[in-house]
């Protein structure tokens, strides 16, 4: 009997844990791409045009582009929990913080011969310019009490508008090729700069959730506010920090963005990336409400998301029906997080074990 | 109750605010609001000069939809000055019904000219018809409209068809054994796109060495095009021609082949082929980095210009539809001079 209650148990916590959804859906991606040609785990070494190693392959690939998404579903995941809301400006706060860094970099000018400030002073103000707008955004929903979705649509609306104006509609051109490495290859190092930039920020928030109450403050929050306040706990001030630190995210990801081709276009940088920031926050299995969250499952579930990307490219998928397929994704995701299905999925597995109990 | 009046007035304010920041996003400059009091402004300051000038409103996408806009909006701006005579007012937006809107206002102000590049073919019927009553004469520009062709004067296009099939003559002509192509398209729908595309596609269909290894629409956005072309070469793909439909796209691509090694350029291993004729691009090209770039010509205004002199002269204009000159550059005997006169 207690070995039933065991093997339930197991049962039970493993469907409700939260990386059990992003887990499955990586092992039947990985599953499918197996069957279909395994040539897709092929990883190979060969050289760029710069005469520098690098790794190539599908997997790369997808810790390429998986790491910027998975940095903005830290902070994704963080506005979520506290505020119950989605900051839907992500994209275009990328291209406010990125044509701000290129106005640095180049001085104001499109076509300048060196950089008019270093790289580390650029990306400080881009990651001044990406907090100001997340503070704006957290006053709009924390003192103004406006739902996110609502306060983060003026920034999506006027955003790129915003970016180009930094830059009177000059699309600038960074000179130095050492520019490049943020969103390439270091020379030496055949591993994408990405993938590095991602792990330094994975650290940074472990650190900042294991060393400080920031986690625990913000499912507080978005538990219940009120009794958040009446124990002591300011939600106004963790909810503006939840914005601050998703703004210091998306300063992180304009760096890659921006870097990736040294230049910016304001119309479609980063376009419609908020989506799969959210997309990753759901995948994660994280209350979209507010509250219980777990940032490592929005982090393995923005690779996840990738990896779909990619392999919908493989199977040239065309890439304007790339939101339908994500689209069926979503639906999935609602339905298998709907209480009513995970009741059921345990009842199925209470039944499943004690049949085997009885054979 | 206090309190509840307190939050009207919050809501209110905020609504405000999110009108204003709409607003300035799609860039029509409120088309209606701001273009009237700009026009006052303009007329009370050409009664001081003279009275001579001649009266255009122009309406035009959003000069941030890409470098072509920007420079074809910079363009107009140079030309309808003071100076040149003109008394001009502009409004931007990429959306029909606001374009529309902004033509109404033109014509309450009593424009001379009205001059347009719609976002949208369809919808301009009834708005041209009170322009002609009126006695304000249309020009088209950059854009041709599903309307009659007696409600406006002129049109000055650029024949998309035939810049494709420019690039896919050219691309002919390089007498390779076998063309193994990657397609990156454009908005799908677009007049650029289904120019460029189509001259390719013939060309395919027609040519048995002809081939397209991949063909997917990258929506002129440098990033997905990237990803386009990294997905191929992972999947360990051969070819030997990248097309695509404009230079973001073509540099996204070539972004995918420096870091797989691919060597790319004059008398390389792949051919690349853009189309805009961004300045940065016609550098590649002086580089010997890509190969073609293929002109979209966005500088209409000297055409617009010959055409009302020539309606305020007292005739009609020759031709009711002109195709502006576009050329191919190719990176084998592009000039600097090239650059300077035609990149944008």
């Amino acid at each position: 009997m207690s070995k039933t209650n065991k093997k339930e148990n197991f049962w039970r916590g493993l469907v409700s844990n939260q990386l059990f959804i992003p887990i499955i859906a990586l092992l039947l991606l990985a599953i499918i791409n197996l069957f279909h040609d395994p040539t897709f785990f092929k990883v190979t070494m060969g050289l760029n045009n710069a005469g520098n190693p690098v790794l190539s392959g599908y997997l790369i690939t997808i810790l390429d582009y998986g790491s910027e998404l998975a940095i903005l579903a830290i902070g994704m995941t963080l506005v979520t929990a506290a505020s119950g809301g989605q900051d839907i400006s992500v994209g275009a706060t990328i291209a406010i913080a990125g044509s701000a860094m290129l106005r640095v970099l180049c001085g104001g000018e499109a076509r300048p011969t060196d950089l008019a400030a270093p790289v580390i002073v650029a990306f400080l103000v881009a990651c001044i310019v990406g907090m100001l707008c997340g503070l704006f955004n957290g006053v709009l929903v924390a003192i103004f009490k406006i739902q996110p979705m609502i306060a983060t649509l003026i920034l999506f609306t006027a955003g790129r508008s915003i970016a180009a104006w930094i830059n009177n509609n000059e699309l600038p051109i960074v000179p130095d090729p050492k520019f490049g490495y943020f969103g390439g290859f270091i020379p030496g190092i055949p591993v994408p700069t990405t993938v590095f930039i991602a792990i330094a920020c994975i650290i940074i928030i472990a650190l900042v959730l294991k060393l400080t109450n920031l986690g625990l403050y913000t499912q507080a929050v978005g538990i219940n506010e009120k009794s958040s306040r009446l124990n002591g706990i300011n939600p106004t001030a963790i909810k503006i920090l939840a914005f601050v630190i998703l703004g210091l995210c998306v300063a992180v990801a304009a760096l890659i963005k921006v870097s990736r081709l040294s230049t910016i276009n304001y119309s479609v940088i980063a376009k419609d990336i908020e989506m799969d920031a959210i997309l990753a926050v759901a995948l994660g299995g994280n209350a979209l409400s507010g509250g219980k969250f777990n940032i490592w499952a929005s982090v393995l579930a923005a690779y996840v998301i990738q990896f779909l990307t990619t392999t919908l490219y493989k199977f040239e998928v065309s890439s304007d029906a790339l939101a339908a397929y994500k689209a069926v994704v979503v639906i999935l995701l609602v339905v298998f997080s709907a209480p009513t299905v995970r009741n059921y999925l345990s009842s199925l597995g209470k039944k499943f074990t004690s049949k085997k109990e009885v054979a | 109750m206090k309190r509840k009046v307190l939050e009207m007035m919050m809501v209110a304010a905020m609504t405000m605010g999110l009108v204003a920041c709409g607003g300035s996003d799609s860039g029509d400059a409120a088309a209606t609001g701001d273009t009237s009091s700009d026009t006052e402004a303009t007329t009370e300051e050409t009664t001081e000069a003279s009275g001579e000038l001649i009266k255009v409103g122009i309406i035009n996408n959003d000069p941030n939809e890409s470098g072509y806009r920007t420079a074809n909006d910079a363009d107009l701006k140079a030309m309808f000055t003071k100076e040149n005579g003109y008394d001009a007012s502009f409004a931007y937006s990429l959306k029909n019904d606001e374009q529309i809107q902004a033509a109404q206002q033109f014509i309450q102000d009593d424009v001379d000219y009205l001059l347009l590049s719609a976002a949208d073919t369809a919808g301009w019927d009834s708005v041209l018809q009170d322009a002609k009553d009126a006695g304000i004469h249309v020009i088209l520009f950059d854009r041709t409209i599903d309307a009659d062709e007696s409600l406006y004067d002129a049109s000055i296009v650029s024949d998309m068809a035939k810049e494709g099939e420019t690039a896919v003559n050219w691309l002919a002509d390089q007498g390779l054994d076998s063309y193994k192509v990657i397609h990156i398209q454009g908005v799908m729908g677009s007049a650029a796109q289904q120019g460029r595309s189509g001259a390719l596609d013939d060309k395919v269909a027609a040519e048995s060495n002809w081939e397209i290894v991949a063909q997917q629409t990258a929506e002129w956005n440098a990033e997905k095009a990237q990803q386009i072309v990294q997905s191929q070469i992972d999947a360990g793909k051969d070819f030997n021609v990248i097309y695509a439909e404009n230079d973001d796209m073509a540099k996204g691509a070539v972004a995918a082949l420096d870091a797989a090694g691919i060597s790319h350029g004059v008398g390389k291993d792949v051919i690349v082929m853009g189309f805009d004729c961004n300045k940065w691009a016609l550098e590649e090209l002086l580089a010997q980095n890509w190969n073609y770039d293929g002109q979209c010509n966005p500088f209409q205004a000297s055409y617009i210009d010959e055409i009302i002199k020539t309606i305020e002269g007292g005739s009609a204009p020759a031709e009711k539809v002109v195709i502006m000159e576009e050329k191919g550059f190719d990176a084998e005997t592009i000039t600097q001079e090239d650059v300077d006169t035609y990149g944008i």
